[in-house]
């Protein structure tokens, strides 16, 4: 049987030590913010989810499209492991910033376009798991998948824009426009610092995690095998 | 290219032919589309002067349901009786079965349209023609809904779980045509400046363009194993 | 090619996921042969048939049909193809006549009516031409599938347990089909499990068996009401035990 790589060891200690970090730094180094107070800190763990997410659906619209030209396995294996954790990251993102914009937009929920689009994306990304449930075929369900994958990941933009056409009152933190937008903030270094760290300890996470997942999809792919092989 | 189109056309042709024969799919996409609106009715109490703003929703509302109601039978047609493997057996292009399937759904859901509209004009004395802007709005609509919603109800109907599995498929990939259609159509309705409109418009031409591309490329690999 | 084999086909392999259907099958064809395909169920012969059809990819191995490579050259090779499945691949809302033009079209035959006559004339159902397919019989719809399928003029008919719900007139009246097609020198390969039934319409009966065929012998080489015997003396040797 395969061992675990030691690549990948050294991947969840460091997933590890950097999440550590992270923490640490968000509650021990960050600032206070002036307006908003403590908590404003749910910011970097938001962000980074978020982004998190996003990398999830994009690796996974990627995978659908080396699927559908290579037919290899291994890239479904990639798609749908890049889909879990982002839903799940995409989750963390949604129920985090809601923590955040009951004190300052004083709601848990408004239909905001970056907070619908997320809402939404969960929801194609959940249609996409029930699509694969529903098909017995490994092979049809990987091509199903993938078909699915990039017609999700291309409504989201445009979704996006729909949306938007109704105008937000989500602050642009990173290269924003509009200061004047409930809830936006200037970032100090330490803050910068922190969010960058955040950034860098949640990707490393990623990578770890949908390193797992192939992983464990090759070796449920492998006992499948073997036992169809002990059947005959 | 010609046998493309032929092929095209033969499936239209057949997908018509069939219907003007049976009137299974428009009669059960009527009757439903009628139904939704006369819910609606009680549902939000549609009263004359909040009416304006809510018509062009309900109308969408009402072409959306019925639509998934017409792609889905549309494709277990082929389905049932193997004919998707008759289809696929034919020497041609498998986009022309994708276009010549999506031009009759597309067909379908105008036809519906053609009829809600008068109906809808007489149950709430508003006259919907008299915007053809609507008209233009109802046809890009329905033809970025149907591009979509030809390629997902094929996958749908190759699944275990069938009818159930489309409009959890398709409506999140739809909203931006949903949004916009409600959206421009709303604006013809209350006789907005060209302007305001323009957007949703473009965001509309931009979806159909993109998704019909999309289902070009991908419908292929939905079909063939 | 330097064979005149219609049909071409060299270690073929068949994987869903990680079950195998199709273990290194080969397979060869010549024209105006009838090879019935006999298998226990199971045993691939419907996965194999939608293969030579072009319905499904071979996941390795070489597939020849007419000389044209499969998957790569799949239009080449359904313009050489008819086929007919236990479903019967028709519109019921259409009739008969409709379907046939349907189909036609896309087949891209020419002159196509006067050939629609002509198919509805060979499989008995010039008077039905305009009657819609949903009202047509069991043995009629499968009569209907044989003209859809003969109606490009292809050089190989597969046929999948095309007997299959059809009462002992139906029965025979396809076969009696099935004959005249033979004797127009139509290459045919039909699966099935009937071993009565096609005993007397093939001219070679091959075994399929684990994903392989496991033997192959002509008509002339099996004594009268002997193809029992050689069934059951293939699967015995190739598993070992009886079957069925």
């Amino acid at each position: 049987m395969k061992t675990q790589p030691r690549l990948l060891t050294f991947l969840d200690t460091l997933a590890l030590i950097a999440m550590i970090v992270a923490t640490g730094m968000v509650f021990l180094y960050a600032p206070v913010e002036r307006v908003m107070g403590e908590v404003q800190k749910v910011f970097y763990f938001h962000v980074a989810t978020g982004w998190v997410g996003m990398l999830g659906f994009l690796v996974a619209v990627v995978a659908g499209v080396a699927y559908l030209v290579t037919r290899k396995t291994r890239w479904d294996l990639v798609g749908v492991g890049a889909i879990e954790i982002g839903l799940t990251f995409m989750l963390i993102n949604i129920i985090t910033g809601s923590i955040w914009a009951r004190p300052i937009w004083n709601t848990w929920w408004t239909w905001d376009p970056r907070l619908t689009t997320a809402t939404i994306m969960e929801l194609v990304y959940a249609a996409y798991l029930l699509l694969r449930q529903g098909i017995d075929d490994p092979e049809k369900r990987a091509r199903f998948g993938a078909v699915y994958a990039i017609v999700g990941f291309i409504s989201v933009p445009l979704t996006f824009f729909s949306i938007r056409i109704y105008r937000t009152i989500h602050p642009v933190v990173i290269g924003g426009a509009d200061p004047t937008v409930t809830g936006s903030f200037a970032m100090t270094p330490p803050m910068a610092q922190t969010f960058a760290v955040s950034l860098v300890a949640f990707s490393i996470l990623f990578i770890s995690l949908l390193w797992h997942r192939i992983r464990l999809g090759e070796l449920a792919q492998r006992v499948e095998q073997l036992r169809l092989k002990w059947m005959r | 290219m010609k046998g493309f189109l032929r092929a095209m056309l033969a499936v239209l042709w057949k997908d018509l032919a069939a219907e003007v024969r049976s009137r299974e799919l428009l009669s059960a996409m009527l009757v439903f589309a009628l139904l939704v609106i006369f819910i609606f009715n009680f549902a939000l109490d549609l009263e004359p002067n909040t009416r304006a703003s809510i018509t062009s929703g309900v109308l969408w509302v009402t072409f959306i349901f019925a639509g998934t109601l017409g792609l889905n039978r549309s494709l277990a047609i082929e389905k049932d009786r193997g004919c998707l493997d008759g289809l696929l057996l034919a020497p041609v292009d498998r986009a022309a079965i994708y276009f010549g399937k999506t031009a009759a759904n597309l067909i379908f859901m105008l036809v519906v349209a053609a009829i809600v509209l008068p109906v809808y004009s007489v149950f709430y004395n508003i006259n919907l023609f008299a915007r053809p802007g609507l008209l233009l709005v109802i046809f890009l609509g329905a033809e970025g809904y149907t591009a979509i919603g030809t390629l997902l109800a094929t996958m749908a109907v190759q699944t275990r779980t069938r009818d159930m599995l489309l409009p959890i498929l398709l409506f999140p990939v739809v909203i931006p045509v949903l949004v916009a259609a409600v959206k421009a159509s709303a604006g013809f309705l209350q006789t907005l400046p060209f302007e305001e409109i323009q957007p949703w418009l473009n965001l509309l031409i931009t979806y159909d363009i993109v998704f019909t591309a999309i289902a070009f490329m991908v419908f292929d690999s939905i079909v063939e194993e | 090619m330097e064979n005149h084999a219609l049909i071409e086909v060299q270690g073929l392999v068949k994987r869903f996921g990680p079950k195998v259907v199709l273990r290194g099958l080969n397979f060869s064809v010549q024209p105006g042969e009838f090879v019935a395909l006999l298998g226990p169920n199971g045993a691939g012969k419907t996965t194999f048939l939608r293969i030579l059809a072009s319905l499904s990819s071979p996941s390795m191995g070489m597939v020849l049909v007419a000389g044209y490579a499969l998957p790569r050259e799949a239009a080449a090779v359904r313009q050489r193809l008819g086929v007919v499945s236990h479903l019967p691949l028709l519109y019921g809302d259409l009739t008969a006549e409709e379907n046939l033009r349907f189909f036609g079209k896309m087949y891209g035959v020419n002159p196509l009516e006067s050939r629609i006559r002509e198919v509805l004339r060979q499989v008995g159902l010039e008077k039905r031409a305009r009657d819609l397919v949903r009202t047509f019989s069991r043995g009629m719809q499968q009569r209907l599938a044989i003209g859809r399928a003969i109606l490009h003029d292809p050089d190989v008919l597969l046929l999948d347990e095309p007997h299959t719900g059809l009462d002992q007139d139906a029965c025979e009246m396809l076969d009696e089909i099935l004959k005249e097609e033979a004797r127009r020198g139509r290459t045919i390969v039909m699966t099935s499990h009937d071993l009565a039934r096609v005993e007397d319409l093939s001219s070679r009966f091959d075994v399929l068996s684990r994903g392989v065929i496991c033997a192959s012998v002509p008509k002339e080489s099996i004594p009268k009401d002997g193809l029992l015997t050689f069934y059951r003396n293939a699967l015995g040797h190739h598993e070992g035990k009886g079957v069925e």
